[in-house]
C-alpha cells in the first residue's frame, strides 16, 4: 500500500470520529434509558419542527432556485447577467445575520413560518447556482434534437431540459435540508427549536448530558436518511472531460409579456433575501455610530477570524490532497469508501461535531480541549468535501497521461508531479481554500463549542452581542462577514460555471 | 478503409527489419501483463531493428496499448523482459524508470501540457543548463524542431487549445523528439484526427521520424495507416501477436482468416485443396505452401478478382454502391455445374457454387444489377484450414 493510500485511511479513520462518537453513545446510555430519552414528547415535538421546516422549505427552495436559474440561463430576461449574480449573492449573508436583520425588522417574529421565511431566503442559492451552472452547461444540441421531435418549448423543458437538472437539484435540496439539520443561529434567534438548538440548550445546562447525546443520535439518524435518499434520486455521476470543443450557445426563450412579471418577481426576491438584510445592518451601523467600532474588541475578533480561516483552509487542502489523489488517478471501492465516510462526516451538523470532540478531547485526550487545534481539526472535517470536490476537477484537468508525458521527456517522478500534476491542480485548490475559508469565517456553532477560552471570532462575537440585544453592537460584525463573503461568494459562482461533473 | 487501388497490387518492399539483422533496438521476450484477473499481455515475443518502422495493428482490447506502455516504462511486466539496445530495462529483476529510458512517446490525443505555451512544451524535456548556450540553445532547438515538424515559428507562443489537432500532434511529436530519443512510441497518434488530417500528418510524421533515423513502433487499430507506415507489421489478438512480418507478405499471406479480414477486405471461399491448387466457384486457384489437403478455406482479396470479358468465370451483379471514385460490386457466382471445371474430373465435386462474393470496380457503368459478368482470379490465393463456424462474410 503506497503512502497516500496510507495517509488517506488516516484521515478516513479520523474522520470517523464523530460517527463513532454518537454510536458509542448511544450503546453506552444502554438500551432502557435511550428508548426513554428518545421516545418523548419533547423529542416528537422537535422531530415535527424539523420535518415541517425540511417539507416546507425544500420545495420553495427549489422553485425558488430552478426557476431563478431557468430564468437567467434560458429566456431573453433583460439584464439577466446582473439577476445572475444578484441571485446567488444572498449566500454572501450568514442565515444567523438574516435572522438577526428580520427580527429587527418583525421584533415578533417567531415558530415555524418566520423559520421557513428566512431559510428558504437564506438557502434557495444552495439550489440556484448548481442548477444556473447545469442548465448552462447543457448541450443545445440536446434540445433541438427534441424540438425536431416535435415537442414544443414547454415540452422540452418539462421532458428534456427538467430531467437533466436532476443531479443538480438533488444535490441542491440536499444542501438545503443539511444546513436546516444543521443550523443553530437562524433558528435560536426567532426562539424556533430544532433539534439543533435543544442540543445547544442542553448542552449549555448539562455540559455532556445524556439527553443531549441522544438527540444528536436522532440528528444523525436524520442526516443518513437524506444522504441515502440523495444517493438513490441521484443516480451516477459524470466527470469532466478535456479538450472539449466551445460549448455551443444555448438558445434564449422569448419573454414577452412575461418579461414585467419575471423582473418584478426577481427583484423581490432580491430584496428580501439580499436588500432587507444588508439593509438593516447598515441602519444599525448608522444607528451605532462610531461608538460600536470600538479597536480593542474589534481588531482581535477580526484577526482571529482571519488567522483561523487561513490556517482551517490551508490544513483542508493539505489533508483533502491524497484523497482526491486516490479518487482521481486510482478509483476503486477503497477510494469511494474513504471519500464516503468524508463525505458522511462533513453532512453531519456542526453541532455533533463540536460534540463529539468536547468529549473526545476530555476524555481520551485530556489536556487538548479547548485549544486552537481542535478547533481547526473540526474545521477540517466540516469543510473537507469543499476543498475536495474542488481538487477533484483540478486533478481531472492533470489526467495522468500528462504526467507520463513528462516522466518520458526524462523527468523524475516527483519532478513531473510537481510541475505538471501540481501546477495544474493548483488554480482549483486555490478555489477550494476560498471556500473553505468563507466557510470557517461564518462558522458559528462548532465555534461556540470549541473555541479556546478568550478566543473571538467575528461570528461568536456577533452572536453575544445580538444575544443580549445589543443590536447596534453586533452590527460591525455582521457587516464584515458579509463583506469578506461576498468575493468568496462570487468566486463560488465563476466556478460553479467551469466546474463539470460532481 | 482501405487504400489498395482496384487494378493493382500492393508494390512489393523489402524491409530492413526482415531482412536477417543482428543490430537489434528493442528485444521483447515472453513479456504477460495482467490487470487484476484479466489477462492483457499473454506472452509476447518481438524484436525490432535499429533504425525500423514496425506497426502494432490489432483491434481494441487486444493488449496493444499495454504493450506500449511496458516499453516506455509506465507499467511493469508480469514476466518476461524487455531490453533497449542490449541493455534490459524490465524484467528479471531490472527496472529502468521511464524517464531514465531515453524512449519518445507520443499519446493519442498528444497530451500537450495546457499550462505551458507550445515553446515551453517543446522545451520541457530539453536543460538548458546542460545544453552549450543555455537559453539561446534552448530557443534555437525549439524554432528547429518546429520547422522539422513544418509549424511556423510563430506558434512558439501559443496554448495547446488555440492549435488544431493536426498541429498539437505536431508539437507532441517535437516535444518527443526534442531529447532525440532513440526509440519513438506512437500511441494511435492519428486516430483523433479526421480523415484528410490523419493521411497528412502520418505522411508527415513518417518522413520527420524516417529522416532523423529513429526507431518508430506505431500502435494502431487503422489496417491502413499500419500497411503504409511501416516496413514491418505485427498483428496482436487476444494478448498475443499473431503474425509479423513486412506489410506486402501479411497483408497477401495472412496467416489465419482473422489476421486477413483485420488487415482488408477478404474474399473467403470454401475451397477443394488438391496439391498447390485449390478449386472453388472462381475456377482453379494456385496456392503457395498450402497448410492442409481436402476441403479448406480459400482467401483472396478483392482486386484480386477482375472484371474481364474473356474471363472463365461467370456471375451476376446483384447490387453495388457507389463511391466515385470505385464501386464496391455484390457478385452472386454461377451455381456449381461440374461439368465446366476439368479440375474435379477426379470425382471429387469441389465445395461451394452460388456465394455471393463483394469486389470492387471502377466503372460503375457495367455493373448494373442483374448484369452477368466475366470475372479473372489474378495472382495466387492462401488456403486456410476448414472452420467449422463461419460461413461466406
Amino acid at each position: 500500500m503506497s503512502t497516500v493510500s496510507l495517509l488517506a485511511v488516516l484521515i478516513a479513520l479520523f474522520s470517523l470520529v464523530p460517527l463513532g462518537y454518537v454510536a458509542y453513545m448511544t450503546v453506552a446510555t444502554g438500551w432502557d434509558t435511550a428508548v426513554e430519552l428518545i421516545f418523548r414528547p419533547r423529542v416528537g415535538e422537535l422531530l415535527l419542527n424539523t420535518v415541517l421546516l425540511t417539507v416546507i422549505t425544500v420545495p420553495l427552495c427549489l422553485v425558488l432556485g430552478a426557476g431563478g436559474a431557468w430564468l437567467v440561463e434560458r429566456t431573453t430576461l433583460r439584464g439577466h447577467r446582473w439577476w445572475a449574480v444578484a441571485l446567488a449573492a444572498p449566500l454572501a449573508i450568514p442565515a444567523f445575520v438574516n435572522s438577526y436583520s428580520w427580527v429587527s425588522a418583525i421584533p415578533s417574529l417567531a415558530g415555524i413560518w418566520s423559520g421557513v421565511l428566512i431559510a428558504t431566503l437564506s438557502y434557495f442559492p444552495l439550489v440556484y447556482i448548481p442548477a444556473a451552472a447545469a442548465l448552462g452547461r447543457l448541450d443545445p444540441a440536446i434540445e433541438q434534437s427534441a424540438a425536431s421531435l416535435g415537442l414544443g418549448p414547454w415540452a422540452v423543458f418539462f421532458r428534456v431540459v427538467l430531467p437533466q437538472l436532476r443531479i443538480a437539484l438533488t444535490g441542491g435540496a440536499l444542501l438545503v435540508s443539511l444546513h436546516l439539520l444543521a443550523e443553530y443561529g437562524a433558528f435560536a434567534m426567532i426562539r424556533f427549536d430544532t433539534f439543533t438548538t435543544a442540543i445547544m440548550v442542553q448542552f449549555q445546562s448539562t455540559f455532556n448530558g445524556t439527553a443531549g447525546n441522544m438527540l444528536a443520535s436522532v440528528l444523525v439518524f436524520l442526516c443518513l436518511i437524506l444522504l441515502l435518499a440523495e444517493v438513490k434520486s441521484r443516480g451516477t455521476a459524470r466527470y469532466a472531460r478535456i479538450g472539449s470543443g466551445a460549448p455551443a450557445k444555448a438558445t434564449r426563450l422569448p419573454l414577452r409579456h412575461y418579461q414585467l412579471p419575471a423582473q418584478l418577481s426577481l427583484a423581490a426576491v432580491t430584496v428580501l433575501a439580499f436588500g432587507v438584510p444588508v439593509w438593516f445592518v447598515l441602519k444599525w451601523l448608522i444607528a451605532g455610530g462610531v461608538e460600536v467600532w470600538a479597536a480593542d474588541e474589534f481588531m482581535p475578533a477580526l484577526l482571529q477570524t482571519l488567522l483561523y480561516g487561513a490556517v482551517g483552509a490551508a490544513v483542508t487542502t493539505v489533508v483533502a490532497f491524497p484523497m482526491a489523489y486516490l479518487a482521481v488517478r486510482r478509483p476503486s471501492w477503497f477510494s469511494k469508501l474513504l471519500e464516503l465516510s468524508n463525505y458522511v462526516t462533513s453532512s453531519l451538523p456542526g453541532i455533533v461535531v463540536g460534540l463529539a470532540f468536547v468529549t473526545v478531547s476530555i476524555r481520551a485526550v485530556p489536556g487538548i480541549y479547548q485549544t486552537a487545534g481542535v478547533l481547526i481539526a473540526a474545521y477540517v472535517l466540516l469543510f473537507l468535501p469543499r476543498a475536495l470536490v474542488n481538487l477533484r476537477s483540478g486533478l481531472a484537468q492533470a489526467p495522468k497521461e500528462l504526467d507520463e508525458a513528462a516522466q518520458s521527456l526524462g523527468k523524475a517522478p516527483l519532478t513531473s508531479f510537481v510541475r505538471v500534476t501540481l501546477r495544474l491542480t493548483a488554480p482549483a485548490a486555490a478555489g477550494g481554500a476560498a471556500l473553505v475559508f468563507l466557510a470557517i469565517v461564518n462558522e458559528l456553532t462548532a465555534t461556540l463549542l470549541l473555541s479556546p477560552n478568550g478566543t473571538r471570532t467575528l461570528a461568536t462575537e456577533f452572536w453575544s452581542k445580538s444575544s443580549e440585544i445589543d443590536y447596534t453592537g453586533a452590527a460591525p460584525y455582521a457587516l464584515l462577514m458579509i463583506v469578506l463573503s461576498a468575493p468568496m461568494t462570487y468566486l463560488l459562482f465563476q466556478q460553479s460555471k467551469k466546474v463539470a461533473g460532481q | 478503409m482501405t487504400e489498395q487501388s482496384p487494378s493493382s497490387l500492393p508494390v512489393f518492399r523489402v524491409a530492413p527489419s526482415v531482412a536477417p539483422t543482428t543490430n537489434t533496438h528493442l528485444e521483447i521476450a515472453e513479456v504477460t501483463k495482467n490487470f487484476g484477473s484479466q489477462s492483457v499481455l499473454k506472452g509476447v515475443d518481438l524484436s525490432v531493428a535499429k533504425g525500423g518502422t514496425t506497426a502494432i495493428v490489432g483491434p481494441s482490447g487486444s493488449g496493444k496499448t499495454t504493450l506500449l506502455r511496458l516499453i516506455a516504462g509506465f507499467e511493469h511486466p508480469d514476466t518476461g523482459s524487455i531490453s533497449l539496445s542490449g541493455q534490459p530495462v524490465a524484467g528479471n529483476g531490472v527496472w529502468i524508470p521511464a524517464h531514465k529510458r531515453h524512449v519518445g512517446y507520443v499519446a493519442q490525443d498528444g497530451a500537450l501540457f495546457p499550462h505551458l505555451t507550445v515553446g515551453q512544451n517543446i522545451a520541457f524535456g530539453l536543460n538548458a543548463g546542460k545544453l552549450d548556450g543555455g537559453r539561446r540553445a534552448v530557443n534555437a532547438r525549439v524554432q528547429e524542431l518546429l520547422e522539422m515538424v513544418s509549424l511556423d515559428a510563430a506558434m512558439v507562443k501559443r496554448r495547446p487549445h488555440q492549435l488544431s489537432g493536426g498541429q498539437q500532434q505536431r508539437v507532441a511529436l517535437a516535444r518527443a523528439l526534442a531529447r532525440e530519443p532513440e526509440l519513438m512510441l506512437l500511441d494511435e497518434p492519428f486516430s483523433a484526427l479526421d480523415a484528410g488530417l490523419r493521411v497528412a500528418t502520418r505522411r508527415a510524421v513518417a518522413k520527420v521520424l524516417n529522416e532523423a533515423g529513429v526507431t518508430t513502433i506505431l500502435v494502431t487499430h487503422d489496417q491502413a495507416e499500419a500497411l503504409s507506415f511501416a516496413d514491418q507489421v505485427a498483428i496482436m489478438r487476444g494478448g498475443k501477436l499473431a503474425q509479423i512480418g513486412n506489410p506486402f507478405v501479411v497483408y497477401t499471406r495472412p496467416a489465419d482468416r482473422a489476421t486477413a479480414e483485420l488487415l482488408g477486405d477478404a474474399v473467403i471461399l470454401d475451397a477443394w485443396m488438391e496439391g498447390s491448387l485449390a478449386t472453388c466457384s472462381l475456377g482453379g486457384v494456385p496456392v503457395r505452401r498450402p497448410p492442409a489437403q481436402g476441403k479448406v478455406q480459400l482467401m483472396l482479396r478483392p482486386e484480386q478478382i477482375r472484371i474481364a470479358p474473356d474471363g472463365p468465370i461467370r456471375g451476376v451483379v446483384v447490387d453495388t454502391d457507389y463511391f466515385g471514385p470505385e464501386t464496391t460490386v455484390r457478385i452472386k457466382l454461377a451455381e456449381t455445374n461440374a461439368s465446366q471445371h476439368a479440375a474435379s474430373g477426379n470425382g471429387h465435386r469441389y465445395p461451394g457454387g452460388g456465394e455471393v462474393i463483394t469486389i470492387r470496380h471502377w466503372n460503375a457503368s457495367i455493373t448494373k444489377p442483374g448484369t452477368e459478368l466475366c470475372l479473372r482470379v489474378v495472382g495466387e490465393g492462401v488456403a486456410f484450414p476448414q472452420e467449422r463456424e463461419h460461413g461466406q462474410e
